[in-house]
């Protein structure tokens, strides 16, 4: 039998070695594994390497990971914000080394790593900084980059709903990185609100099939204060 | 001369959206945009996290944190909106599917290069998101900005000092002064600010303008 489900986050996160490569899905709060992050402070990796849009905002989830010193390298689109300290105090420290991507050739990366693509060519930042020292070519009317897919040991990621096969769907915009961070990792963990019986889930809703997920934990929503 | 404030630039931009078109509108003073659209087109709005139909902002109460916009605000989504991941996402923009975006930018050059994203001080910690896929990808590249820096120095220039985001993408310029289309043969004066003459904004620009033939 096909059972994904695991009884806790600190459970499903056990594994993960010092110097993994973790991608860590969410834009903003929105689809941010907030539980899995902070079960993977708790498990105390060290030496990661973090994928993930930003670089943490304020205290909790992601710049928390990176206030307890735990990440060495980080790859990302958006590192600075008005609350992204943890991040601007380490690297300005010289103890986070940091990799600036354009969002979209990110997510290309990412898609292209569980995709099973060698290399691709992007327009995207042809002729800027973030382009020197790389490949290029004109194909056709046009200058591209090229650029290499970004796989990870581990992926966490939050989804709305899932079975016991690992099938996910999502919720609005809290889709974002999740779907192509599940297919370019190893070890998939997703955090779920529901989980469901097998079949419950139609297969017209299912956004990331259970082949590109390992495991799964149900963490029940915070209540509000009223 | 009347200078345009924010919301005047906003709206002069809007009234180049036509109807049916799909756009993204950058941090700032683009998302401005929004505000201004004429309530007989429907045009569609993108938001690179994820939603095609971005609805205003939802009222006091009614926010979900699964429901947010490109700068990480609470968003809402209009009949007919559809979610999709980031891969898809940008495939939209690089693919040439989004008809316009609006960006801001520090400096434009004569031949349609943008700097946005850095400052180029060696101590900033440098941010890009999604301003280089924009501007690579999307059919028309509008940007919204002061003409003049803080000390009177033009923003459109000949070769920008700032790092550059995209080269020969943007297609029009839009100013505090003026709109200013960019061409293969330069750039081309559309439209200029009550009280301010060809002569003076010429002046004021860092390269040389044309008058458009049906400018005012």
């Amino acid at each position: 039998m096909i059972d994904k489900f695991i009884d806790s986050a600190a459970a499903a996160l056990a594994d993960v070695p010092d110097g993994a490569t973790v991608m860590i899905g969410g834009f903003g709060n929105a689809g941010m594994p907030a539980e899995l992050i902070d079960a993977l402070i708790a498990q105390g990796a060290r030496d990661l390497t973090v994928v993930n849009n930003n670089a943490g905002n304020a205290d909790a989830g992601l710049a928390a990971l990176i206030g307890a010193g735990r990440v060495r390298r980080i790859i990302c689109s958006f590192p600075r914000q008005t609350d992204s300290w943890h991040f601007d105090k380490a690297y300005r420290a010289g103890k986070l080394e940091l990799e600036l991507v354009p969002q979209g050739t990110l997510a290309e990366r990412i898609r292209a790593a569980g995709a099973g693509i060698g290399a691709f060519y992007t327009p995207t930042a042809f002729g800027t900084r973030l382009a020197e020292g790389k490949e290029t070519r004109r194909i056709g009317e046009r200058d591209y980059v090229l650029e290499f897919p970004i796989h990870a040991d581990f992926a966490l990621i939050k989804a709305d709903r899932a079975d016991r096969w690992g099938n996910l769907a999502y919720r609005m915009t809290a889709r974002n990185f999740g779907p192509i961070m599940a297919a370019a990792a190893t070890c998939t963990v997703a955090q779920v609100r529901e989980t469901v019986a097998l079949g419950a889930l139609d297969p017209e809703v299912v956004v990331t099939p259970g082949i590109f997920v390992r495991r799964v934990v149900r963490i029940a929503p915070l209540r509000r204060a009223a | 001369m009347k200078k345009l404030d924010r919301n005047q630039i906003a709206a002069r931009v809007a009234r180049d959206i036509p109807d049916g078109a799909t756009v993204n509108l950058g941090i700032g003073l683009p998302t401005l945009v929004a505000n201004h659209l004429p309530k007989d087109r429907e045009v569609v709005l993108h938001s690179e996290n994820g939603i095609l139909g971005l609805g205003p902002k939802p009222a006091a109460g009614a926010e979900d944190e699964d429901l947010i916009d490109a700068g990480k605000n609470p968003a809402t989504a209009l009949a007919g909106a559809s979610y999709f991941h980031h891969a898809d996402s940008f495939a939209m923009i690089r693919g040439g599917h989004i008809d316009i975006c609006v960006l801001g930018a520090f400096q434009v050059s004569a031949t349609g290069d943008i700097a946005n994203w850095h400052t180029g001080e060696p101590d900033a910690i440098p941010a890009v998101g999604g301003a280089m896929d924009l501007a690579a990808g999307a059919k028309q590249v509008f940007v919204t900005m002061e003409h003049l820096t803080k000390d009177g120095r033009s923003k459109i220039v000949e070769r920008c000092s700032y790092p550059l985001t995209g080269v020969r993408c943007v297609t029009r310029i839009y100013t505090d002064l003026a709109v200013i289309d960019v061409r293969p043969d330069g750039l081309h004066v559309v439209d200029i600010v009550e009280g301010l003459s060809f002569e003076e904004l010429q002046r004021l620009s860092g390269v040389p303008l044309k008058r458009l033939a049906t400018a005012a």
